[in-house]
């Protein structure tokens, strides 16, 4: 009697029980435990390919610097900047073990970034040269560089897409709660911002506050 | 954001059951659903803005309504004809797929993003191969760019795309022949794309222009695991007492062997069918979001992408 007393509610218990957990169990590995692995994942490899393409113009500058020697030697300042600059991005780099470390980050993309502006100032004086720009290994050059630029520009937008679906599904729900109970290690990578330089807009001065 | 909803809701849900601890049982398991409608409505609801703001997003860019979209309005009846036929002449060939798109302006954007965010939506080229191209006017803009997929950067080069920029295209749009432009333009990139016939003929038959996407066999396992646990732990409990033998109060005899189900404590085989079918729901959802949203998303009616993508090959120019 004290057995049956004891099981009728048990099996009132279980039964519900059971029932949540099939329809829970689903919901919860649906919504749930790959999210962060793959977004983590989609994230090191899009930055893998950001790395493949910085490399890839850092590749292209021995050549172009060496192509515009022969024809501005004594921009010998210019050039010699942009040699130091890459020599500079290319000895830091960032591994995907590396990324959430916002300081490294930073300092990959300061690096980067003087050669960004290394390279444009080289770009811009080679303006003067008229014999050079009509150079086909200059031509060829200038074309690699740019359509380089460009990739660079898109990897970095596919970075920052992925980053930022990776550091989403560690801060929001459902899949926040995978990683308060399970990837407790896993950390917010660190993303691209715009330089300071470019977010100031650009002053236009004719001249008239000097004569009035 | 979307997701805010949903984490208000949460902790809403969760309080009374550390409250009803020290209530009986029952009491939650009643109040317990009505409890997570809101959650299950929230979530539906973070679901839907998530929609409405991927189809705002895809609204501003044109639609693929052939191998020619002339937004602009600048290509002549004649040369539009001429070019879908030579494109879809060299689709046949090699697989590579060209398509020659113009728009009024780009409403301030760069050309570049504009037109690799075009290529990534239209999908141009097939998935494995990443083989499309796509050539851009902005009339207003006085713009164009030769956006070249993954898979082709290596045979149309950024300097070929600049070449045939310079060359063919800004010297016709300068003089107002923006159709003879065009065309030659296309006629240069099939040329460059044709310079080595066998790689052409090599991609075309690693990727054969049908693209009936087979199941994976990963998914198509995992389906047929989790269909057989699922539908195999039901049977389990609701066939034997159907049309199993009754040899007493919840023991079943059925194709030799026998099932019990327990009211009460006693191990019952009938829990046994319910938790692997439930347990096995990871495969479930890894098969749903498998294949039957891509292979959907890649086969349309009429002229289509083929699920390539494009890194930022190619070049710009304008005139």
């Amino acid at each position: 009697m004290f057995a049956q007393r004891l099981a009728s509610p048990s099996t009132f218990r279980t039964l519900p029980a059971f029932l949540m957990m099939a329809i829970v169990l689903p919901l919860l590995a649906g919504c749930g435990y790959n999210t962060i692995p793959t977004a983590e994942e989609n994230a090191k490899a899009a930055w893998s390919e950001v790395l493949n393409q910085y490399q890839r113009r850092a590749d292209l500058i021995p050549n172009l610097v060496e192509t515009v020697k022969g024809y501005a030697s004594h921009e010998k300042d210019t050039l010699d900047a942009v040699v130091e600059a890459r020599a500079k991005a290319t000895q830091i780099t960032v591994t995907p073990e590396t990324l959430k470390d916002p300081e490294a980050f930073k300092k990959f993309q300061d690096s980067q970034s003087g050669l960004t502006s290394a390279l444009s100032r080289l770009l811009a004086v080679v303006e003067n040269y008229p014999d050079l720009k009509a150079n086909q290994n200059f031509l060829a050059l200038q074309a690699q560089l740019e359509g380089t630029e460009n990739r660079i520009a898109v990897a970095r937008r596919d970075y920052i897409q992925a980053v930022k679906d990776y550091n989403l599904t560690l801060r929001t729900f459902p899949s926040v709660l995978w990683a308060t109970f399970w990837f407790r290690s896993n950390q917010p990578f660190a993303n691209f911002t715009i330089d300071e330089d470019k977010l100031q807009t650009p002053k236009v001065d004719f001249g008239t506050k000097q004569g009035g | 954001m979307a997701a805010s909803p949903v984490a208000a809701a949460r902790p809403a849900a969760a309080a009374p059951r550390a409250v009803g601890d020290d209530m009986t049982t029952r009491t939650i398991s009643l109040s317990r659903p009505s409890r997570f409608t809101p959650v299950i409505r929230a979530i539906l609801m973070a679901l839907g803005v998530l929609f409405c703001g991927f189809t705002a997003f895809a609204a501003e860019l044109p639609a693929l309504t052939g191998r020619i979209v002339d937004n602009a309005g600048i290509i002549d009846d004649a040369t539009k004809a001429a070019l879908t036929q030579k494109l879809a002449d060299f689709e046949k060939k090699g697989a590579d797929q060209i398509v020659v798109a113009t728009i009024p302006s780009l409403d301030g954007e760069e050309i570049e993003p504009y037109a690799n965010r075009l290529f990534r939506f239209w999908k141009l080229g097939q998935a494995g191969e990443n083989n499309g191209v796509l050539l851009l006017v902005a009339k207003n803009d006085r713009k164009m760019r030769i956006e070249v997929g993954y898979g082709l950067e290596g045979t149309l080069t950024d300097l070929h795309t600049k070449l045939i920029i310079e060359n063919d295209m800004v010297p016709a749009f300068r003089a107002g022949d923006f159709s003879g432009g065009i065309s030659k333009a296309v006629d240069d990139m099939v040329m460059v794309l044709e310079g080595n016939p066998e790689e052409l003929e090599a991609r075309g038959q690693r990727n054969p222009a049908d693209t009936s996407t087979p199941i994976d066999p990963i998914v198509a396992v995992f389906l047929i695991l989790w269909a057989t646990m699922f539908f195999g732990g039901l049977a389990m409990a609701f066939l034997p007492p159907m049309f199993g033998t009754k040899l007493s109060p919840g023991v079943y005899k059925w194709l030799g062997m026998t099932f019990r189900y327990g009211r009460g404590t006693s191990g019952s085989s009938s829990g046994g069918g319910w938790t692997s079918g439930s347990s096995s729901g990871g495969g479930w959802s890894s098969g749903s979001s498998g294949s039957g949203w891509s292979s959907g998303s890649s086969s349309g009616g009429g002229f289509s992408g083929g699920g390539g993508s494009s890194g930022g090959g190619g070049s710009s120019g304008s005139w």
